[in-house]
């Protein structure tokens, strides 16, 4: 069967979709797969998710209102840096428009992903380096999460059919 | 057209990629090979997705049919 192998680096609410919808549908479609989380990825393993999302440095981020009439949630509105760096709060209230406009439109939530993927026995491994180096301890991931290295995952990938850094 | 006795029907309206493939997956895996699921879709590339995924897997994608924004999917469990 195909194996995909994926190296999931980005902790933010927006990145935290590719790795698992990439890893369910491979599941789906039988393939054997797994993810190695390191560096800012890791938190995507917390048994508590928190993801935030920025709009600052993303000048391709839509900033969208999901809610409201079609007309005005089709409105992208012309945030500037200023208001989007400097308000206080304006990040967890972009993160939180983001996953209300995903709900909305019928997308899985993270949770939710990362639920299916265990239930399909997608391989998730934490980069112990990294878990070391930023003071996240074993237990705050969730059980099934494996703790390796380099070696380990690259031992896996050698023979993927796809492989991905994300 | 519609000779193929459906065994079982899921119906994937409103949610978007990957779910659909997902839940067919989940939903196959617990048939009886040779049974026939019908799988409904409101997801604009589940098209695409259900062919790759029949291709993958090896089940039989027996229909699949654009019903102008709603999919339709007749899919046999051969193994």
């Amino acid at each position: 069967m195909p194996k995909l192998a994926m190296i999931a680096t980005k902790g933010t609410l927006d990145w935290a979709y590719p790795p698992f919808i990439l890893a369910t549908a491979a599941a789906a479609m039988g393939w054997d797969v797994g993810i190695f989380f390191t560096f800012y990825g890791l938190p995507l393993l917390k048994k508590d998710l928190k993801l935030p999302v920025t709009p600052v440095g993303n000048p391709a981020m839509p900033m969208k209102m999901p809610f409201g009439p079609e007309g005005f949630q089709n409105i992208t509105w012309p945030i500037p840096n200023a208001i989007t760096s400097n308000i206080p709060g304006f990040e967890s209230f972009a993160g939180s428009m983001m996953k209300k406009g995903f709900k909305n439109k019928g997308v899985a939530s993270v949770e939710e992903l990362r639920d299916m993927a265990v239930e399909m026995d997608v391989k998730l491994i934490a980069c112990q380096m990294t878990l070391d180096v930023f003071g996240i301890k074993n237990k705050e991931l969730i059980e099934e999460t494996e703790f390796a290295g380099a070696a380990a995952y690259l031992e896996f990938a050698v023979d993927s059919d796809v492989n991905l850094f994300i | 057209m519609a000779d193929n006795t459906i065994d079982q029907t899921l119906d994937t309206s409103g949610l978007l990629c990957p779910m659909p493939i997902v839940k067919t997956a989940k939903m196959i895996k617990g048939m009886e090979v040779g049974k026939i699921l019908e799988m409904i879709s409101t997801d604009a590339g589940s098209m695409p997705d259900m062919k790759a995924w029949a291709n993958q897997t090896k089940h039989e994608l027996l229909e699949a049919e654009d019903e102008g924004g709603k999919f339709r999917f007749v899919i046999k469990k051969t193994h």
